[in-house]
């Protein structure tokens, strides 16, 4: 890698990424500012400060909820909460047990299962949408967590991910502990497990933002106001018609429905960075 | 403590054979060394034991009991590997107790063990320790911590020190020859290092190719291999093979040149004007002997070593090497006279490679 000290390139390319920064952040703040106003201030002409109806904004749209709608934004962001959490969960309980089949037992047809889980990578949620549709109905999981959470859960990505992982693990880990007296599920728990520590808190992180950020499959499967994840609820607050839409409300919620990911990644920063730099083996 | 015994004992990986019927009978307390060039099945012997792999015929015993298809963890016996395999995210402490912990052991019990292998492996200190906090050393004496732990009735090592520098390998090899000679657990240890072998080995079973060439002491290896590939593979530098013909009365070799080798006692009636191959240990050449027959080596190369001298050579097209004690001053292209004593000479039969006498 170059290094260099000149300070008239320190001063470029410190303004470039003070630029970029500005560009990425300037929306953000100015979700933020809208969100302290009342509907008039910002209507008539846009402040570039945060007002005085912080509290008020936020706790209207978190307890009264947004006109039209039908749900709070406290009840959304529960349920995008559940929503989110069990996709993670799920993915990743699914994807560990798969992958630790898929890598330690030899059965019949293990490699028709590995491909067939491959397989399912060229078909995203998108792609077979419909089907997935009319077995949720069918299984009467329309307008529930199951439906919300379930068919989300399948994830040859994080199978793949856990099977490479495991194939570095030298198989002499494994002989030790059936030497040492270990059933299988207790190799899972005992040695996997902790062993995959960090992959999986770089996994939660990825998957709890994928999850939360669902918006197709939470649309189709929930008709029922008090399943409306955030994001629905924020696309319903737009459509208000021939009215005037709450847009400090709006912005209110949007700047709530940012609030999980980024805490998860802040909280999660640590285990994720102490994945990269200590490597066990 | 249990003697093991391995019974015909053959394995195969699909179609091929890796293992062609063993036998071996192994004694309570001893310690046992496999030796034999990469690749020939001491791994996958030692595995068959361990019941990490599955014998395809023959039996193995422990202790009287037939134990072909019993789980690793029902042998009652204990493994260090190569690499070590411990578990990385567990401290010693809890790679020792894991064991124990797995077989329900109490709590009070599993201390007291842990602490007294920690302290026989002078580990005490280290027992919170993860083991990337460990040196080399340390790893592998946590290895062997975590198999003395189980008393278990069989300890199996595979190349436990290949991954140790040479300094230390000296030193645990030492360490282990200690252990085992406080606890007297029947050890069954794999090395491709002959050195190894023979210090740490109460027998040896050289393996060649899936087969055991010769099970016996290192003394009896060394100075009676029963096979070529046994003459060969125990010592260094390497026995050198000469092509000869047994006199007429079969009691002297005949070497290319109409050079003479008498033979010890009555020589060899039976292969009167017969081929043979002499082999005889670089140690064990003289230079300009009194003795009649001499073999006139012409030098090439010429290794100072300090303890010892190598002389390399040719006699007839062959080469030959010999060790000499002590610092020898040699010219290339010298040609010196040797001979060697009729009982250090090795006979081997050119079509199985056995040995004759
Ligand atoms: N799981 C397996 N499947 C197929 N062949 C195998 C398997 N394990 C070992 N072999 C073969 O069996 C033979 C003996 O292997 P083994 O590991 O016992 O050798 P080794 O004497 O321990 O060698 P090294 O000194 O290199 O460790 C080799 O030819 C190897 O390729
Ligand atoms: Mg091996």
């Amino acid at each position: 890698m170059m290094v260099e000290h000149r300070p008239v390139l320190a001063f470029i390319t410190h303004a470039v990424l003070i630029l970029g920064a500005v560009v990425l952040a300037f929306p953000i703040y100015i979700t933020f500012v809208a969100s302290t106003h009342t509907i008039e201030a910002i209507t008539k002409s846009f402040p570039l400060v945060p007002g005085g109806h912080l509290v008020e904004n936020y706790l209207r749209a978190l307890t009264v909820g947004p006109r039209d709608v039908g749900a709070t934004v406290g009840t959304m962001m529960l349920n995008s909460l559940i929503m989110a959490l069990g996709i993670t969960f799920g993915k990743i309980t699914i994807s560990l047990l798969a992958a630790f089949a898929i890598v330690y037992f030899r059965f019949r047809l293990r490699m028709v299962f590995f491909w067939m889980i491959f397989i399912t990578l060229m078909l995203p949620v998108e792609v077979r949408i419909l089907p997935t549709y009319k077995v949720a109905a069918d299984l009467k999981l329309l307008d529930s967590y199951g439906g919300l959470i379930f068919p989300l859960i399948a994830s040859a990505t994080a199978t793949f991910l856990f099977r490479q992982f495991f194939m570095t693990i030298p198989d002499e880990l494994c002989e030790a502990h059936r030497i040492d007296g270990g059933s299988p599920m207790q190799f899972f728990f005992d040695i996997l497990l902790p062993m995959s520590r960090t992959s999986i808190a770089a996994l939660f992180v990825i998957l709890f933002i994928y999850g939360w950020n669902q918006y197709l499959w939470p649309l189709l499967i929930t008709s029922d106001q008090s399943y409306y994840t955030l994001l629905i609820g924020i696309k319903r607050m737009l459509d208000v018609g021939e009215g005037q839409a709450e847009w400090h409300i709006i912005m209110a919620a949007t700047i709530l429905a940012m609030l999980p990911p980024v805490l998860v990644v802040i909280f999660m920063q640590k285990q994720f960075v102490r994945g990269m730099t200590e490597t066990e083996k | 403590m249990a003697d093991v015994s391995i019974r015909n004992v053959t394995k195969k990986f699909g179609k091929t054979e890796v293992i062609h019927g063993i036998s071996c009978d192994i004694h309570d307390g001893e310690f046992i060394v496999i030796l034999g060039p990469s690749g020939c099945g001491k791994s996958t012997l030692l595995r068959l034991v361990a019941g990490l792999e599955e014998i395809s015929t023959g039996d193995i015993a422990i202790e009287g009991r037939v134990v072909n298809r019993l789980e690793p963890a029902d042998r009652d016996i204990a493994m260090v590997f190569q690499n070590y395999a411990l578990y990385p995210h567990m401290t010693v402490y809890r790679n020792m107790a894991y064991g124990l912990k797995m077989r329900r052991m109490d709590k009070d019990e599993i201390d007291r063990r842990v602490r007294a292998a920690a302290k026989i492996l002078e580990l005490s200190e280290l027992l919170d320790r993860k083991p990337r906090q460990l040196s080399g050393g340390q790893r592998q004496r946590v290895a062997m911590g975590r198999c003395i732990v189980r008393e278990p009735k069989v300890f199996l090592f595979d190349e436990p020190l290949s991954n140790l520098d040479a300094k230390l390998r000296v030193q645990m090899r030492l360490e282990i020859r200690k252990l085992h000679e406080d606890l007297r657990i029947t050890s069954i240890y794999v090395t491709h290092d002959q050195v190894e072998a023979m210090t740490l080995g109460d027998r040896l079973v050289v393996m060649d190719n899936g087969y055991a060439a010769q099970i016996g002491s290192p003394l009896e290896v060394y100075e009676r291999p029963a096979t070529m590939f046994v003459a060969g593979f125990i010592g260094s530098p390497a026995m050198n093979f000469l092509e000869a013909d047994v006199s007429e009365d079969g009691r002297a070799l005949v070497l290319p040149g109409a050079v003479r080798i008498p033979l010890n006692g009555t020589g060899l009636p039976a292969w009167g004007r017969k081929k043979v191959i002499l082999g005889v240990r670089p140690e064990h050449l003289e230079l300009n002997g009194t003795r009649e027959g001499g073999i006139q080596l012409t030098v090439d190369h010429v290794e100072l070593l300090g303890a010892d001298t190598l002389v390399h050579g040719r006699c007839g097209g062959i080469a030959l090497t010999l060790r000499l004690p002590d610092v020898h001053r040699i010219e290339k292209q010298a040609s010196i006279a040797l001979s060697a004593s009729p009982e250090k000479l090795h006979v081997f039969d050119p079509e199985t490679k056995n040995r004759i006498a």
